[in-house]
């Protein structure tokens, strides 16, 4: 993956980290990173991570992390329709998830991506990241309907509920809320003509959307100062 | 040794649809009324609209009672059962009504009177061999007017179809007569919805708006639904939804009558050596605490209430509270929850605004609705087009085998298609049988090493006909619509666990057959009263939730009538 460069006001990795790991301190119930988050400072802070490069996880090792970015690059590549997977931060999204709400399943990462190595090497002779597109996709596709099996290949389940899982969390990274680290830019909500998250939708907007009319909105829901924390809290 | 508290005239267990009801015309009638609520308070700031929380991270369900509680589920006795991966309900003041679909339906006079009135149409035999159902012990009627104090008491909009047996169009021809129009008006229509309601009217059929406990305009000091298209598992931001914790709960807090102990955990039912209910233990953190009470009430979901009777064993009931005719745990059934259809349309449905109950509904295929005589089942089900969309369930929908559900072709597919797609979820009869039942898991249990329920429930012929059946008319209605694709579900075998869960203490007049009285009173223990779907002996081809309600408020009622037989 190459390199973007770095804006002038991006935040470094080891921000990102930090700010991951307070993430996976705090209670299930995420809030605003910051309390003083506003619309425009959500947005601005996608921007910035966007322009981080894919460094190493806080949940898989730099092998693991190669491999499952391969996988997601699959899963939606970025082409002519828009940015993928990646560039939508599906990665960031499921290593947040690992350090939190999604924690039981950092076994099934591990187990699984170096299973799929092992298939890969198995039945095609190269690790998966030395596959070319094609040869990745048929090797996904054994995954998907569970035929990825063999001597000292190592699903724990099936490859399928492997493939299923990862496929889950990164359309939960690429179409969910940005507060979560995904959809960066809003990327999985423009490939789907999602008009975005609002409070209120009147009977005149409905219309307008009925006819192709309703510009869409871009921000996180957490953006609303209702679900902000507050001092109090 | 448990805190003993000081003494309440009545204790209900679970402040939830059920429970949050019988609060209010309690308090309200100046008795002494404590509330113990596994979960706590929530309000609107908790309720961002944000699918991940709701509808992955099953966050409104995450409250540890109900989490740690979740049944184990198999078709058959010959089967041992598995956990199930999450629990349906939700803990909290206001329970499951706070993040519920919020279809807010009367049951029809057939579903009160299944037996006698399948006999009187198609004479006797056509009851399935094997079920355990009964009449309920009063009709429609006798519930009516309950059905109007709680569309009242929680707002409830919609279009009436028969106020006392005058007909309009708009509504549905098929309901109860009502003694009045809804409080409030239906909720607003999408353009497909419109689209859906014109294609079911060339196939003769009458639909109309569905009743929902959702604010159309702003009612009793709450706003009118935003359409913000998270109503789905979710609590409402601006409280348009009609949860007890807004509406009847806060009212009885307000009588000064009505204590609410949250984070209470109920372990059991205390009895005297009569028979009678002495009050209830509940834990809370690491301390216990007695709670004495002359009536007690239990209102939690289908699941727990059997639970808690099951759990509470003395020497005067030694097989679980108020079990000694055995009938705690049977004349369980559940709606099915499989079998479901889904269409892909060349248009999209704009879709990404609307909720779960704003729906265009058609009755002409439930119940008793249509002429039977000739089909192998009795009952029907209810159709329901509703308006729902969000954006990560929308992007995982069905290719309908149009290619991979990944890569740069799915990219294609899917910038076109994830405004295209519908779903029915089928909702229909479903009887109780012999061989359909709860009772305690033998090896499963809850970290205070309390079995939890084990659910033994399987779909039989009649509901797999009805299933077949309504597939049908789903197909059809989404033909008539424009679908280019249509794809059904598979019927299903094991019930599992449900949303809509019923029986297992059931009301009805005779002991032998039924767990509680027609007031909804135990048989065996006078001062004991059941609020929920547990007490339902059928389940009709529609939510349950203000069914539950109205025999809550109808029970409730009852013991302020009858507070001296009852309590003394």
């Amino acid at each position: 993956m190459a390199e973007k460069p770095r804006k002038e006001n991006d935040i470094s990795r080891r921000d990102m980290l930090k700010t991951a790991s307070a993430a996976g301190a705090a209670a299930l119930i995420p809030g605003p990173l910051d309390a003083s988050t506003t619309a425009g400072a959500v947005e601005a802070s996608v921007e910035l991570v966007a322009a981080v490069p894919v460094g190493p996880l806080m949940n898989l090792t730099a092998r693991e992390t190669e491999i499952l970015s391969a996988m997601v690059d699959r899963l939606i590549p970025s082409d002519e329709l828009g940015p993928g997977a990646l560039d939508a931060g599906a990665l960031r999204y499921i290593d947040r998830a690992l350090s939190e709400a999604e924690s039981d399943t950092a076994e099934a990462y591990r187990n699984g991506l170096t299973a799929l190595d092992r298939y890969s090497e198995y039945s095609r002779g190269k690790p998966f990241t030395e596959l070319g597109d094609k040869e990745q996709d048929s090797v996904l596709i054994d995954l998907q309907t569970g035929g990825a099996t063999g001597a000292g290949v190592g699903f724990v389940g099936s490859s399928g509920a492997f493939f299923n899982m990862v496929k889950s969390h990164t359309w939960q990274g690429v179409f969910g809320d940005p507060q979560y680290g995904g959809n960066v830019n809003f990327a999985g909500w423009d490939l789907i003509n999602y008009p975005g998250v609002r409070m209120r939708v009147s009977r005149e907007e409905q219309r307008r959307l009925e006819n192709d009319q309703l510009e869409p909105v871009r921000q996180s829901a957490y953006a609303f100062a209702q679900f902000q924390a507050t001092e109090e809290d | 040794m448990p805190t003993q508290l000081k003494a309440t005239d009545v204790v209900i267990v679970g402040m939830g649809a059920a429970g949050g009801v019988a609060a209010l015309p309690l308090a309200e009638a100046g008795l002494e009324v404590v509330g113990l609520e596994a979960g706590t308070w929530l309000d609107r700031r908790d309720f961002a609209p944000d699918e991940i929380r709701n509808n992955y991270r099953d966050w409104p369900m995450l409250v540890d009672k109900c989490e740690d509680e979740r049944p184990t589920s198999r078709a058959t006795s010959a089967q041992t059962a598995n956990r199930v991966g999450s629990h349906p309900m939700m803990n909290a003041v206001g329970g499951t009504s706070i993040h519920y679909w919020a279809q807010s339906w009367r049951l029809n006079p057939w579903d009160f009177k299944v037996v006698s009135e399948t006999t009187r149409r198609y004479g006797r035999g056509r009851v399935p061999a094997g079920s355990t159902v009964e009449d309920w012990p009063f009709g429609y009627d006798e519930l009516e007017p309950y059905y109007d104090l709680v569309e009242r008491a929680v707002g409830v909009s919609g279009q009436a179809g028969n106020i006392h047996g005058q007909l309009d169009p708009r509504g549905n021809k098929f309901e109860g007569p009502r003694d009045r129009e809804f409080p409030m008006p239906p909720l607003r229509w999408t353009a497909f919805n419109e689209r859906m309601a014109e294609a079911a009217r060339s196939l003769g059929w009458h639909p109309f708006p569905g009743p929902a406990a959702v604010n159309s305009e702003n009612y009793d000091g709450r706003r009118g639904c935003v359409y913000h298209g998270f109503c789905n598992k979710g609590g409402c931001p601006v409280d348009a939804k009609n949860a007890t914790h807004l509406t009847t709960i806060p009212k009885a807090l307000d009588t000064g009558n009505l204590k609410v102990v949250t984070r209470a955990h109920v372990t059991k039912i205390e009895v005297d050596g009569a028979g009678r209910a002495t009050g209830v233990n509940y834990v809370v953190g690491n301390n216990e605490y007695f709670q004495p009470a002359r009536v007690v009430l239990i209102g939690c979901y289908t699941y727990e209430n059997v639970r808690l009777l099951l759990l509470s064993k003395s020497r005067v009931y030694p097989d679980g509270f108020s079990n000694n005719h055995g009938q705690v745990g049977r004349h369980y059934l559940s709606h099915h929850q499989g079998a479901g259809v889904s269409a892909l349309f060349p248009y999209d449905l704009d879709a990404w605004y609307g909720l779960p109950a704003q729906g265009v509904s058609v009755d002409d295929w439930a119940d008793d609705n249509f002429d039977h005589s000739d089909l192998d089942f009795i009952g029907g089900g209810n159709l329901w087009a509703m308006s729902d969309r969000r954006p990560i369930s929308a992007a995982g929908m069905s290719t309908y085998g149009r290619g991979r559900n990944w890569g740069s072709g799915w990219k294609r597919f899917i910038a076109e298609n994830a405004d295209r797609s519908h779903g029915f979820y089928i909702q229909k009869s479903t009887l109780p049988y012999e061989d359909n039942y709860l009772d305690l898991d033998p090896t499963e249990t809850d970290r205070l090493g309390m079995p939890v329920i084990r659910i033994t429930g399987q779909f039989k012929e009649n509901e797999l006909r009805i299933a077949k059946f309504i597939q049908d008319r789903a197909e059809e209605w989404y033909l008539e619509a424009g679908a280019i694709e249509v794809s059904r579900g598979g019927l299903g075998n094991a019930m599992g666990a449900s949303t809509h869960a019923y029986g297992g203490t059931r009301m009805g007049e005779n002991p032998e057959t039924n767990v509680v009285d027609s007031w909804g009173f135990s048989h065996e223990a006078p001062n004991l009263g059941v609020l929920g779907a547990s007490v339902m002996g059928t389940s009709g081809a529609r939510n349950p939730t203000l069914t539950s309600q109205a025999l809550s408020w109808r029970t409730a009622q009852h013991l302020v009538d009858a507070w001296r037989d009852i309590a003394e």
